[in-house]
């Protein structure tokens, strides 16, 4: 073959491979599928790791696992307990003792029934130390858990946790099968959940196919495909060209460049909060007058309108649904930049002072720039903000060690609100050295929270930790994110609940 | 001793003894890099629950990551594996690397083709276009294009591309899910189209410029001239005696731009959902998979040498004179 000749065969070639394709590309629709029969695909941006439920961290693997696997109790829409493979516990005088009775005649994927010693073997797993249960902690009150009979389950507590049930509503709690075994699970999960796993390609896609013998209710498409389309421009494409019918974003442009004709975009609350840690504990911030001038320079709504281009809510420390802290509550709600400079000067530094701030690129989205409004808001009065920003891994890793003075950092909430802050801000909480302030006053309000099972007086013990925190400006609370479910017309009746969770995607009809 | 200077003087052992260096010194340095980067796979896995762990817990994460030994002991027992056919586990997702590879690599080799294709078809008749009139406005222009292509980002070209053909003419055959050839050519190719044009426009800056240097230095020659004075007729003239002379250094420049577009055209990978041998470094750089990134790593460098023989090949068969030498 001379060069001549083959050169002209690679152009005539790729022309016409161009041109072909080009001309041709119009076309490629999909079959119309009749109601009931069609797929649901869930684009998301990077392919779920890890499929044990007691170790799972990823957003992405919690949706997944989500539609394969049940939990003993459930959400309503304000994130309340409500039943879910059993019926709302019974719960004992002292507190100690809860009775579920189970759901009959719930079965798993593999045929097998769901029963009380499958919720016993999990739980005991889950508290197993070998296990690496992310979940271990919701158990940390839990003294044994028994099997009367095949519909009934007793946990015993050997004190009393208010906050228990709630730790039961996660897929960090789903109940797997006893007779199967861990290392089967993490490739093949087997659950009672409204989906069954099919088939999983790494880095491409899951396919679950629907359990017609779901114990909720019908379920409404006979398949869920989650796609990895890891570029969200790319995942906006799809979703305009009806390849993909269902994605979460957390960037508000990128959902409304999303949200035209067709497609549309619902904007969704978090129980996340985005958070400037103080550590009270460094000498930097050791006056809580320094802290306070913190508080009082910066402009929060200016942060959210910044940094998260308006796609968030202020906060105070509690996201909790019924626990939901008044963000207008603490002092310094709105700036009050004569206020800083008065409590600069209570600190003995009225020329302010100087701040390492730490934040990561890697970690979500808003971080730097959120950083960087802090750094020029706080620079207003004199405080000298130095920001380090750190690759992801550095940074998690100094946050674990308490290795800073203040960092920019968004935090996972919880529908319980001592579960979102004892580990934290009680003297010998697992993440206190992390989070650097801890006092009497909390150490009592946390214990009797968790002692008291009557809402209304819940209510009161979290409003007064609510109140400690702000007053004593332990850290800076931000705002709660707000993510944007948005749908196809591919799909209808997708439930936005809070925090985009996809759990009652399974309700979901293809149009 | 003569014998041993004369094998070690041939070019091919020679070459393959230079080789086995490199991908040594590549796996050594991607080692360190990962060992060097803070964090590791726990903290990578587990975030800031890793807080959450217990002394014991923690051990008995780092013996299943096998992130426990001391490193020239983590490094020597990788490499025992790979020399054996071993190359690892992609502790996520519980499947081996070299099964991971077998599936992303022949992605990366369809794109990085397809990608020298249509680079080859729009630089070198873009060069001999330039190169045609030199200094005048045709040549301007073909430089201007191809200047214009060469700083243009790759991403941002892509992403243009991508969002303009979703929303005027609905058409994204990167949503669907990913096909490979085998399973279905016609899905296939209309998902390699972008990538590959994309990627394309990048490679045809380079590949123009070099035809269009080469030819007018060929030109220059003096054997070009002696052809023209037998009376060589220009058509004849212009193929056989002044392009193929000057496609010997378009060739190295393809060679060269088809050993980076193997190493994973990540961006394009990334953007068009092609999973390739770049996505799966990525993913494994972002989860902190040791193996994952080493071996793969590895499998690059070996596709880079192997390339880079291959055109050391191309390269005597249109050169003569390399040949001999």
């Amino acid at each position: 073959m001379t060069p001549r000749t083959s050169g002209r065969t690679a152009t005539a070639l790729a022309l016409t491979a161009t041109l072909g394709l080009a001309a041709c590309g119009g076309g490629g629709g999909q079959e119309a599928a009749a109601p009931g029969d069609g797929e649901i695909v869930v684009g998301i941006t990077a392919d779920p790791t890890q499929m044990l439920p007691w170790t799972v961290t990823s957003k992405q693997a919690i949706q997944v696992l989500s539609q394969v696997y049940s939990t003993l109790l459930d959400t309503d829409e304000q994130s309340v307990p409500v039943a879910g493979l059993a019926e709302l516990p019974e719960v004992s005088e002292d507190g100690l003792t809860y009775t579920f009775a189970l759901t009959e005649g719930v079965t798993f994927s593999d045929g097998s029934a769901l029963d009380s010693e499958d919720v016993k073997a999990t739980f005991e797993t889950i508290m197993d130390p070998e296990s690496n249960a992310s979940s271990a902690s919701y158990f940390g009150s839990v003294d044994t858990v028994e099997a009367p009979d095949p519909q009934t389950v007793v946990v015993t507590l050997s004190r009393p946790d208010a906050s228990f049930p709630a730790g039961l509503t996660g897929v960090n709690t789903a109940i797997v099968p006893s007779d199967v075994d861990t290392a089967e699970l993490e490739t093949t999960p087997v659950g009672s959940g409204p989906y069954v796993w099919s088939e999983r390609t790494p880095n491409e896609s899951i396919t679950l196919t629907r359990n017609e013998d779901y114990f909720a209710g019908d379920v409404g498409a006979a398949e869920v495909v989650f796609r990895v389309i890891p570029e969200e421009q790319s995942m906006v494409s799809a979703l305009r060209t009806g390849s993909v019918d269902v994605a979460i974003f957390e960037n508000p442009v990128t959902a409304r460049t999303a949200a035209t004709g067709d497609v549309t975009s619902t904007t969704v609350d978090s129980l996340s909060y985005h958070v400037l840690q103080l550590r009270a504990a460094s000498p930097a911030l050791e006056d809580v007058s320094s802290r306070l001038a913190i508080q009082c320079a910066l402009d929060r709504q200016g942060i959210v309108d910044t940094a998260a281009l308006g796609a968030g809510e202020v906060t105070g420390p509690i996201t909790s649904p019924e626990y939901r802290s008044d963000p207008t509550a603490a002092p310094c709600a709105e700036r009050d930049l004569d206020r800083a400079r008065e409590y600069l000067a209570e600190a003995g530094t009225p020329d302010g002072f100087s701040l390492d701030l730490m934040t990561s690129q890697g970690l979500y989205s808003t971080a730097v720039d959120e950083a960087q409004a802090i750094q020029a808001q706080l620079g207003e009065v004199g405080i000298d903000v130095n920001v380090q920003s750190l690759d992801s891994s550095a940074y998690v890793d100094r946050w674990l060690a308490g290795d800073f003075d203040a960092a920019v950092a968004l935090n996972g909430g919880s529908t319980d609100p001592n579960t979102m802050y004892a580990r934290y801000f009680t003297s010998d909480g697992s993440f206190n050295e992390v989070a650097g302030y801890s006092s009497d006053t909390l150490d009592e309000l946390f214990a009797q929270g968790i002692e008291t099972t009557d809402p209304a007086e819940r209510q009161q013990i979290y409003s007064q930790v609510s109140s400690e925190l702000v007053d004593n400006a332990a850290w800076v609370w931000l705002f709660t994110p707000q993510l944007f479910l948005v749908t196809g017309p591919g799909v209808e009746g997708v439930e936005a609940r809070t925090d985009a969770s996809l759990s009652r995607l399974w309700t979901a009809t293809t149009g | 001793m003569t014998a041993l200077r004369t094998l070690l003087g041939h070019p091919v052992p020679r070459r393959l003894g230079e080789a086995v260096v490199t991908l040594l010194g590549v796996s050594v340095l991607t080692f360190v890099v990962l060992r060097v980067v803070p964090g590791d796979q726990i903290t990578a896995q587990y975030g800031i629950a890793a807080g959450e762990l217990s002394p014991d817990q923690i051990a008995d994460l780092e013996a299943y990551y096998g992130i426990d030994q001391p490193l020239p002991v983590q490094f020597l027992s990788w490499l025992g594996g790979v020399l054996t056919g071993n190359l690892g586990v992609s502790a996520n997702s519980g499947v081996s690397v070299a099964e991971l590879t077998a599936q992303a690599l022949p992605n990366t080799i369809e794109l990085a083709v397809l990608s020298i294709l249509v680079g080859l078809a729009l630089g070198v008749p873009g060069g001999m276009l330039a190169a045609s009139r030199p200094g005048r406005a045709r040549d301007n222009a073909t430089q201007a294009g191809s200047l214009l292509a060469l700083s243009v980002p790759s991403f941002l070209l892509a992403t243009a591309v991508a969002t303009f053909l979703a929303n005027r003419l609905g058409w994204y055959p990167n949503g669907e899910g990913y096909r490979t050839l085998l399973e279905d050519p016609w899905l296939n190719l209309q998902q390699m189209l972008l990538p590959a044009l994309v990627l394309g426009i990048s490679i045809a800056s380079p590949v123009l410029q070099t035809t269009r240097t080469a030819i007018l230095g060929v030109r220059a020659e003096d054997y070009v001239r002696t052809a023209q004075a037998k009376g060589v007729p220009a058509r004849r003239l212009q193929v056989r005696h002044v392009l193929r002379n000057a496609l010997i250094p378009v060739v190295t420049m393809t060679g060269l731009q088809f050993g980076f577009l193997l190493s994973g055209a990540l961006v394009a990978e990334q953007i068009f959902a092609i999973p390739g041998i770049g996505r799966q470094v990525l993913l494994g750089l972002g989860q902190q998979e040791y193996a994952l990134v080493q071996s793969t790593t590895l499998v690059i460098a070996v596709m880079f040498v192997l390339v880079n023989l291959l055109t050391d090949l191309v390269y005597r068969l249109v050169d003569p004179r390399v040949r001999v030498a």
